[in-house]
């Protein structure tokens, strides 16, 4: 029988990961920056997971988990500072977040 | 052959939504066709031998994670993006081929070093979700604890940080009235006029 080269995989993680740091470069919408980096995430864990398929290694799958655990605590840290923004400055439009920027 | 249908498939789910995710201007609709994404990642990670990792994916990320990131959308009820400035059109072309060389390098590494390379079978002992188990909690206990700590801290931080601010600053005073004495040494209150809110400095609106 034959399989899906895990070539193909990887491929699709760096494919996944090149949309998701685009995104996360482009856009102002702090939300939507948030969900590609996400995206890059979830592109790093098909990496592993790929990865740990090709060694036969379920070291990798460990990794996974790991990732997971810091992207929730990512997201809930993220989206409460989003909120705090929100709070003073009724907007989360990334351009007009300039106070530190030179 | 149906696992390469399946793949295929997938795949190409995974990256048009992922494209809806960074091109949709409405964040409601980019959050859901995240979901999309990964949604087909979990499939794929069955197809990959690993069908607790896409346990593990559609329960938090599309469960607990998504959906944190709708209630923020909508409770911030956050609209359509504005039109991008000037000086965006330059920064989005340097962003895209930025995201194609990289793409080219990466493909082009991993064609030259993989190709088409086929792997064995899978075999029960790599599927178990008892080897699994024993690697985390055996081998990376540590990292496992350390994990755990983590996501303390992170809920703690979000109560603090999302938190309402005037009822912080009340406890805050509250407690400055009982510990402090007063000025003169008597237990005279230290503030009279407690601020009901605390007003961003100015300039920061």
């Amino acid at each position: 029988m034959e399989m899906v080269p895990v070539s193909w995989y990887l491929l699709l993680a760096a494919l996944l990961f090149a949309i998701g740091t685009v995104g996360a470069l482009t856009r102002r919408n702090g939300i939507t920056i948030f969900l590609s980096i996400e995206l890059m995430l979830n592109s790093v864990n098909l990496t592993l997971v790929a990865y740990s398929r090709m060694l036969g290694d379920q070291t990798g799958q460990v990794l996974v988990f790991f990732v997971l655990a810091v992207a929730a605590a990512e997201a809930a840290v993220g989206l409460a500072l989003f909120i705090a923004i929100y709070r003073h400055r009724r907007t989360i439009d990334l351009n007009r977040m300039n106070l530190l920027r030179w | 052959m149906i696992e390469t249908a399946i793949f295929l498939i997938f795949a190409l789910l995974a990256v048009a939504s992922a494209l809806v995710v960074v091109l949709h201007r409405n964040p409601v609709y980019s959050t859901m066709s995240l979901v999309v994404t990964l949604i087909s990642l979990a499939v794929l990670f069955v197809l990959l031998g690993a069908p607790f990792i896409a346990a593990l994916q559609i329960l938090i990320y599309t469960g607990a994670i998504v959906v944190l990131f709708l209630f923020v959308v909508m409770l911030l009820n956050i609209g359509r993006e504005e039109i991008s400035q000037q000086r965006g059109l330059v920064q989005k072309g340097l962003a895209g081929l930025g995201g194609l060389v990289f793409l080219g390098v990466v493909a082009a590494a991993l064609w030259g070093l993989y190709g088409t390379t086929q792997v064995g079978p899978l075999t029960e002992e790599f599927v178990s979700l008892r080897g699994l188990a024993t690697q985390l909690f055996a081998d990376y206990l540590l990292t496992f604890e350390l994990v755990g700590l983590l996501l303390l801290v992170a809920v703690i931080a979000a109560t603090v940080l999302a938190g309402r601010l005037s009822k912080a600053s009340q406890v805050s005073v509250e407690d400055a009235e009982e510990g402090l004495p007063g000025p003169a040494g008597g237990p005279g209150p230290v503030y009279t006029e407690p601020p009901d809110q605390v007003t961003p400095p100015e300039g920061v609106r």
